[in-house]
């Protein structure tokens, strides 16, 4: 009787090395990571304190902070969640609960909106300088931006509510039916509610990822010199990554310090954002 | 209790099913969000006007010739010189720094996550992966500036001069760094996608584990995995922090990575940053690169949603 042999040494030595190639990719990226943020956060470190909050941006190195870059952030972004969510989810609940697939627009739509979430960032800059900046004369101010990154982040958000929609069972949707609820009735009182936690996660992702965004709000003039906070809707903006870009692109070495800072600060943002979708996820993860 | 029929009523097998009455709110909440779904719409509208109304009105000026053949691009300088080709050729050396990293390391974390990592692993592995797709592209362009070009300057070997301050090797390299979890979950969708029973049938014929993921599973999956390259070119080509930041802002002709250079994304935020006032040939140049940049990426994001269709209908 044969056993089933072990395979040959060569053939072991060749697994050996192709499992440790394997391994040394995955190395690459996460030990980018690493490296990057370990870099940053030493390099920021002699200005990681409360001034950098307090203080708004100047040509003093020793003097300047990031003031209105964050306050800037918090209205341009925080418009954006207004505008985008309320769309995306609108559009969302179109495609999946009311779009017949069958019909050759609803399917052209949803090719569209893989297309535009594929779109390069800076494009979208062009559309706000082209459209919203000087063509119906906004000017280089909060609401421009705010509806730039909208238009920027609403695939995501489209994409991610569609599929905390289709998540809930159709079994739900049946029952209301069949109870005499209209269709509004089932969506408002039955879908939408279980597909919160999944359309709030997304929509968190897709903020952070306008949070971050700096090409397009370049070319809608974020990079003026500002030095006082957002007013209102027309007032103009710089927001935390062109304040980076700023600094970093500055010669002396203090800025470089600062904008490693002002990254440390940007980073923590967005990993407390990060939790809070990865929190609400797990928390509310549920069974059908 | 007994069915009566009513002879004022239609048999019942007539009988309309839908509402009694027109319902007037869930139609117009119905006609709102199709309205919302048309936000997309419109916005692709908007870009394609956007772009291509300046653009036309740009190569009323300047020959398509001149920008597609000549080397020198200066437009807004006195004596403008508007030859694309050297943001073209900047373009393609960053990108394709970037595939030398994010294609092999992409793929082959790809392969360690569907074929060798345990569930859990995987579970840990993926986010980590993921968390470098959220980093804000322009602290990737601050730490190829402030960590990555004086690491090169340093251990540099290569021919010629070692890079200057700024140059595409650097930006490329940690574009790659940033596109590789794009691919890397790609490509392992597209692999995990790839049927069980062939990999047991692989086993059963003696294979070992690596032959059943390089000769079953990736061929099983090169539809996938091609959309994901393609899907990162497409990335690569459009992303505009990394190089602005790293690579430089003087358009120059060259296919030496070391060199600073300048890539069509950089010109439009370098122009866009100059406030070119509306209607001179500076503010339309920035339409026409954006112009060539979108039917790029836009070609290449075609192809990739349309392969990755191909695999989900093979498949699922």
């Amino acid at each position: 009787m044969t056993v089933i042999a072990t395979p040959p040494r060569r053939e072991r030595v060749k697994a050996a090395a192709f499992k440790g190639v394997l391994l040394l990719s995955l190395g690459v990226g996460l030990v980018s990571l690493g490296v990057l943020l370990v870099d940053t956060v030493v390099t920021g470190a002699p200005r990681l304190n409360l001034d950098l909050l307090r203080r708004f941006p100047s040509g003093r190195p020793a003097l300047a902070g990031a003031q209105s870059a964050i306050m800037g952030t918090i209205w341009v972004v925080g418009l954006c969640g207004l505008f985008t969510v309320p769309v995306g989810v609108g559009a969302a609940v179109y495609l999946e609960e009311y779009a017949d697939p069958a019909r050759w627009y609803n399917r052209a739509l949803e090719v569209n909106i893989q297309n535009l979430a594929a779109v390069p960032a800076i494009v979208y800059g062009i559309l706000g300088l082209g459209f919203l900046v000087r063509g119906i004369g906004l000017g280089q101010v909060v609401l421009a931006a705010a509806l730039t990154l909208s238009l920027l982040v609403l695939p995501i958000v489209i994409i991610a509510s569609r599929q905390a929609i289709r998540a809930v069972p159709n079994s739900i949707r049946l029952g209301s039916l069949a109870l005499g609820a209209t269709r509004w009735q089932t969506v408002r009182r039955q879908v939408l509610p279980a597909a919160v936690p999944g359309i709030a996660t997304g929509s968190i992702l897709a903020l952070s990822r306008a949070i971050g965004e700096a090409a397009p709000l370049i070319l809608l003039g974020g990079l003026t010199f500002i030095t006082f906070n957002p007013t209102g809707l027309d007032s103009a903006f710089t927001v935390l990554p062109i304040q980076i870009f700023n600094w970093i692109s500055r010669p002396q070495e203090e800025f470089r310090i600062l904008a490693a800072a002002a990254i440390v600060v940007l980073l923590v943002i967005l990993l407390a954002m990060n939790s809070a979708a990865i929190l609400i996820r797990s928390r509310s993860q549920r069974k059908w | 209790m007994t069915l009566t029929i009513d002879p004022t009523q239609p048999a019942l097998g007539q009988r309309r099913l839908g509402a009694s009455k027109p319902r007037h709110g869930e139609r117009a909440i119905a006609a709102l969000l199709g309205l919302c779904a048309l936000v997309s719409v419109a916005t692709t509208v908007g870009i394609v006007v956007a772009l291509f109304v300046p653009t036309v009105e740009f190569f009323r000026s300047v020959s398509l010739r001149e920008f597609l053949t000549t080397t020198e691009w200066a437009p807004l300088f006195d004596r403008a010189r508007f030859g694309v080709l050297p943001l073209a050729t900047a373009t393609l050396v960053t990108t394709l720094c970037a595939l030398a990293v994010c294609v092999p390391f992409g793929l082959g974390a790809a392969i360690f996550l569907s074929e060798y990592a345990s569930g859990r692993a995987r579970s840990l592995l993926k986010p980590a992966l993921e968390v470098l797709a959220g980093i804000p592209t322009v602290v990737y362009g601050f730490f190829a500036l402030t960590f990555v070009t004086p690491l090169l300057q340093e251990i540099w070997f290569g021919p010629g001069d070692p890079p200057q301050i700024f140059n595409g090797l650097s930006a490329g390299l940690v574009m790659g760094v940033m596109i590789l979890p794009t691919i890397a979950s790609l490509a392992e969708d597209a692999m995990s996608a790839v049927p069980r029973s062939l990999r047991a049938g692989a086993f059963a014929l003696g294979s070992t584990k690596l032959q059943v993921s390089t000769r079953v599973v990736v061929p099983g999956a090169l539809s996938g995995i091609v959309a994901a390259i393609v899907l990162g070119i497409s990335r690569a080509v459009g992303e505009t922090m990394i190089v602005l930041v790293a690579a430089g802002g003087t358009p120059n002709f060259t296919f030496n990575p070391a060199e600073a250079m300048q890539t069509m994304t950089a010109f439009i935020a370098a122009a866009g940053m100059g406030d070119q006032p509306t209607g001179t040939i500076g503010y339309k140049t920035i339409f026409a690169v954006g112009a060539a940049l979108f039917v790029a990426t836009f070609v290449m994001n075609q192809l990739s949603i349309r392969l990755v269709r191909r695999y989900r209908e093979a498949y699922e």
